[in-house]
Formats: C-alpha cells, structure tokens, sequence
C-alpha cells in the first residue's frame, strides 16, 4: 500500500487569481503617477552627466529642448558619429547651419507661448558627456544672440557622495 | 413569473486588460523627470564693442578648463574637481580679510520684519557683501561632463553659503523656503541677495593650445 497517495483525477488545486487585476491595477496607477508621456523621439544618443546641485523644471510648458549628441545606432549610417543637434523632434540635418537653425527654433517656439510668458521661456539643454564644449559654445552663443538667456544644463541626481 | 438569478460577470480577463493598459503606459512613458542645473546666459551688449567693464583683479577668480580637461584656478595649475566648491566658498566669504581674496562691500538688505530673532526688529540685514565674480571658461574641446561638473561645483559653493545663512537666522534649509508663500519668498530672495550667483559664462575663445 503505498504511503503517499496521488490525488488522481483532481488535478493541481487552483490557485485563486480573483486579486490579479487588483495587483495590475495598483502597478498600473503607480506607472501613470510616475512617468511621463514620451513627446518625441530622441534621434541622438545622450548619457546624462550626473551632479549634486539639480534641481526640478516646474513649468513644463516653458520648457524647449535642445539635445546635442551622437547619432543613435539606426541613424548611423545616415548621419555618420559627429555630434549632431536635435530641437525638440527635429533633428538639424547636414545642410542646415544650426546656429540659424537654433535661432529659428527659438524664434519658433517662443511664439507658441503666451505674450506674458515670452521672456520666461527655458531652453534645457541635454547633452552627452563626451560631447565637446565648442558645438555648446556654439549653441549658447545663438540662444544669447536670440535672447533665450534661461537655460537648463539637463542633468540626473547624483547618488549621495560617492568617491569623495 | 420566475424570478431569475442574477448573473455573476466573468472578471477573468480583467487581468488580462488591465495588463494590456499597464504595458500601453510602460511603452509610452518614461521615467525621466526633468532636473539640471538652471543658469542664466549673459546678454549680448547692445553695442557691438566690448565693453570694458573695470574690474580689481582681486575680484575675479577665473577657472579655466583646457582641453585635457584640466583646472587652472586663480592661476594655479592642477586643481582638482572636489577641491573647487571649499576654494569658492572662500572666495566668496573671504573670512580672513585677505588682500588677494574680493573686496567686500557693506549693504543693507531687507527681509521681512521680525522674521528672525537675529535681525533688528526692521528686518533691515547690515553687513558686507562680496565683490566676488567667478569667470569660468572653457576651451573647444573641453568635454561636456567636466563641464558641468565645475559649473555644479561652483552652484553648490553658492547653495551652500545660502544655506548656512538660512540655517544661522532661520533655522530653516534654504530649499525648504516655500516659494508660495509671499514671506518665505521674500527671505529667499533677499539671501539670494547677500550671496550672489555671480558665475559669469566668458565669451568661448580657444585656450590650451591649438586644436
């Protein structure tokens, strides 16, 4: 007689799932808090630099952005590995100047905005690290030319202290 | 006739759509808040010349990051990154009256009335504030990250000031200070006065050598 006897023909008891959608729910409204809506599509590759001193962009609607990096992985053999400047979606390609190009930008977005914001608008800047500062030089000299003056170096929260 | 049962819903593939809405929101967000470091570029002078703005040399400390992305600090060669925020935070306080840190000036700056035991019962703050002005310029090659981290640097040097002051009459940190209430912006604004952010971004000009 055998000791242990198998439960033939009842199958694996069930496991109550009726707390499932309950658990995805809760993971659901925690990713809606907690992210944001992708705009657009980063065409260049940026690895952020990360500081001690950041500080949060409150008004979203003032914001523009400027990322200046190399092409992604795709893009590559379109664009070659130079560093490149992307204005918000738009990424300024061979032919343009991108001085001009960055001061039709800021022109462009500046008339998006209300008349009592126009002076309040803040072009975050995001930049890989490995890019050199005479293409930033570049674009900061044509956001000063066009009187963009507020600016955001993008940067992440470094982690408390380390190798200090 | 009969009364008939009520009918339980099938929740079953609640799960599965409440999955299909999590990966929706998984795909189309991202986590990335919007932080950095938020500077204010110098305007361009109305006149095309330069303008010789006389300056006591005691006044400036230029930093200086050449290509190799090393320091030059108020011409001393090698400065490390780390070293930056307390050599900042000097130059601006100048504790020991030294002739070759800024010359400090007396000002009165107003903060609301009986907003510390420290200030007279005007709220009028009398004391020296610093000449200083911090130069920081960058050759072409500089890289980005070096950058910024001495722009970080010389944020936190001033943060830092604006803080022990906030903590000293206060008792309050600096970032604490809640900007909608009219009198924390008003303190907030007058410590913003007593330690200025004067970091001045120079024109780019090529330095360290050829490229």
């Amino acid at each position: 007689m055998p000791k242990f006897q198998r439960n033939k023909g009842k199958g694996a008891p069930k496991i109550n799932t009726s707390s499932l959608p309950d658990i995805i729910f809760i993971l659901l409204f925690f990713f809606m808090i907690s992210t944001t809506m992708r705009e657009t599509e980063v065409q260049v590759k940026i690895k952020p630099t990360e500081v001690s001193e950041v500080k949060k962009l409150e008004q979203k609607k003032l914001v523009s952005y400027i990322y200046i990096g190399r092409p992604a992985r795709h893009l590559e053999a379109l664009y070659g590995s130079e560093p490149m400047i992307q204005l918000n979606d738009k990424l300024v390609n061979e032919e343009g100047i991108p001085t001009e190009a960055v001061q039709d930008f800021v022109l462009f977005e500046r008339e998006k905005l209300a008349e009592i914001d126009k002076n309040k608008m803040v072009m975050s800047l995001r930049i890989d690290q490995d890019i050199p500062m005479g293409k930033v030089d570049d674009v900061k000299q044509a956001l000063r030319r066009s009187k963009a003056l507020i600016i955001n170096y993008s940067a992440r929260k470094a982690h408390e202290e380390k190798g200090r | 006739m009969a009364k008939r049962e009520l009918q339980e819903i099938n929740a079953g593939s609640m799960a599965d759509i409440a999955f299909l809405l999590l990966i929706f929101f998984l795909v189309a967000t991202t986590m990335d808040v919007d932080t950095g470091l938020t500077r204010l570029l110098p305007p361009i002078p109305e006149d095309e010349q330069e303008q010789e703005v006389k300056v006591n040399k005691r006044n400036v400390l230029v930093v200086l990051i050449n290509r190799n992305d090393q320091l030059m600090v108020g011409g001393e060669f090698g400065t490390r990154v780390d070293e930056l925020k307390d050599i900042t935070m000097e130059f601006f306080t100048n504790p020991t009256n030294d002739p070759t840190l800024p010359e400090k000036q007396e000002a009165e700056i107003q903060f609301p009335p009986g907003s510390s035991p420290l200030l007279p019962s005007d709220g009028i703050w009398r004391g020296m504030v610093s000449k200083g002005v911090i130069s920081l310029q960058n050759d072409r090659s500089t890289t980005y990250k070096q950058y910024l981290m001495v722009q970080n640097e010389l944020v936190a040097a001033v943060n830092q000031l604006r803080q022990d002051f906030c903590k000293l009459y206060f008792d309050k940190d600096f970032d604490q200070l809640n900007m909608n209430s009219p009198r924390d912006k008003e303190i907030s604004e007058a410590i913003r006065e007593v330690y200025k952010m004067n970091i001045s971004e120079a024109e780019p000009k090529n330095i360290g050598g050829l490229k």
